[in-house]
């Protein structure tokens, strides 16, 4: 799938738009969130190139979508910053970013309707690159039907379809692929290696252990609402640096 | 008992005839009250809309007073437009009191806290289930609202028919505002109240039944429109 063709393909689907000063890297330093009294992330100190395919792993209650909605902008920390490499911020900052979720959230229209709502928000309507975006994922022969009706595999595609409309720099995943099958699951990341290898920086959430060896670049290991290290995938499934990780890659729960 | 029975067996002959007087009144009070309906959702759609994304101080008691609107009882909203569109009342100079327009803005005022009550909680529900992905998407609020405003459309056009099937069921403010004059502001509620204390009880009971079917009609459209919504998934 990351052939030469797609690859042309998706260059004139997703334009990147080179005069703005590119997003990346982001940086976060001391980033808190509490909720309730307890302290739920943090701090977190984190730096994202842009580039590779970053895939942020751990267990359940670690963290992982806490960071992306911190990240994503979608929730304000308790304390720390989150670094940019652009001026922008808020509605504008966020703009420029995607984000997909664990449970899509599609709206009360047709598959088509939700595309264009998305192409709409960037002020760019379009038929001819709506049709091109539910090709590439694979739903052109549903476009009339409601999309509240799809499978949960194809209910994905759409929400990423409607990521890439916005033709976002960075491309945030909450667990997209938790709960579908595996033929789902390999049509998202064939989604998701596409975009990568249209220039957009690619932000993973999972912890299906197959998936992240699949995908990743560099492995960002969340523990009990820290970062426990940030390695390359090539070092990091042989030899990871925490105990934490090493506990998780060995499939022992931790004490 | 017999008079009674004549009456039941008049009164569907001249829904079944379509009797003149029958037609004249029921058109007004169709009219009016679907001017109500649309002019109170103009206003109680946006309203609950507003109410149900704005976090603002004071928001609380503000809603505990627009749930309180739901409740007020006719007459003394008919009660309030009388004293203001009466010759020495504020809006006297209108000259409105008295005619259809009249009866239509004491309607409006009726339901449109209906409408936007109801209209809140539809949307807020809405709201909770897409807000972070509209924020991810980064949408202002006007783009926010017309989205939710489209997305509970088949909800919201329930709220708009509970407004309808209130505002066309009321008798305390059409009758004070609109003074029952036949021809003019003679509607079936208010037509009703007239006939049978007149005695004229086939005329009453038309109406009547006319009325009742008229619920019964807006009952089956919103359950028919829950299916059509829920068979797409989209209710």
């Amino acid at each position: 799938m990351r052939d030469d063709a797609r690859l042309h393909m998706l260059g004139g689907l997703m334009p990147i738009n080179r005069q703005k000063r590119s997003l990346l890297p982001l940086s976060c330093e001391g980033l808190c969130f509490d909720a309730g009294g307890m302290r739920l992330l943090g701090p977190v100190d984190l730096t994202l190139a842009p580039g590779r395919i970053t895939v942020v792993m751990g267990h359940n209650g670690a963290g992982k979508s806490l960071l992306l909605g911190l990240l994503h902008g979608l929730r304000a920390p308790s304390a720390g910053t989150v670094r940019w490499s652009t001026r922008d911020s808020g509605d504008t900052l966020r703009r420029r970013q995607a984000m997909v979720f664990q449970k899509p959230v599609l709206l009360r229209r047709s598959v088509a309707a939700n595309v264009d709502f998305a192409l709409k928000t960037r002020g760019r309507p379009d038929p001819d690159r709506r049709d091109a975006l539910l090709a590439h994922v694979g739903l052109s022969h549903l476009a009339a039907r409601p999309a509240r009706k799809l499978s949960g595999g194809e209910q994905q595609r759409l929400s990423l379809a409607r990521a890439l409309a916005t033709e976002p720099e960075i491309l945030f995943l909450d667990e997209p692929t938790a709960s579908l099958d595996p033929a789902s699951v390999r049509a998202i990341e064939d989604i998701v290696f596409a975009a990568h290898d249209a220039g957009t920086k690619i932000v993973f959430v999972t912890h299906d252990l197959g998936q992240a060896r699949r995908l990743a670049d560099e492995i960002v290991f969340l523990h009990d609402g820290r970062v426990a290290e940030q390695t390359l995938a090539s070092t990091f499934f042989d030899k990871p640096r925490s105990a934490a990780a090493l506990a998780y890659l060995e499939g022992r729960l931790p004490l | 008992m017999q008079q009674e029975t004549s009456a039941i067996w008049l009164a569907l002959e001249m829904v079944l005839t379509g009797e003149h007087d029958l037609i004249e009144i029921v058109g007004l009070s169709l009219q009016v009250s679907l001017t109500a309906t649309t002019l109170a959702c103009a206003i109680g759609l946006p309203v609950g809309a507003l109410l149900a994304i704005l976090r603002f101080p004071g928001r609380g008691p503000l809603l505990v007073l627009v749930n309180a609107l739901m409740g007020l009882p006719p007459v003394v909203v008919g009660l309030l437009v009388y004293l203001a569109l009466s010759r020495s009342g504020p809006l006297g100079f209108l000259g409105l009191l008295y005619t259809p327009s009249a009866m239509i803005i004491a309607q409006t005022i009726l339901i449109a806290p209906i409408v936007a009550a109801l209209s809140r909680q539809v949307l807020e529900d809405l709201h909770g289930e897409y807000a972070d992905q509209f924020r991810s998407f980064g949408l202002g609020p006007i783009q926010t609202i017309s989205a939710l405003l489209w997305d509970g459309r088949y909800a919201l056009l329930t709220v708009a028919l509970a407004g309808f099937g209130r505002a066309v069921a009321e008798v305390g403010a059409v009758i004070i505002v609109g003074g029952n004059i036949d021809h003019l502001t003679r509607v079936m509620t208010t037509a009703i109240a007239l006939e049978t204390s007149k005695g004229n009880l086939a005329l009453a009971l038309a109406l009547g039944i006319v009325l009742l079917s008229l619920a019964l009609i807006v009952n089956a459209l919103v359950y028919g429109l829950r299916l059509t919504a829920t068979r797409a998934a989209y209710a």
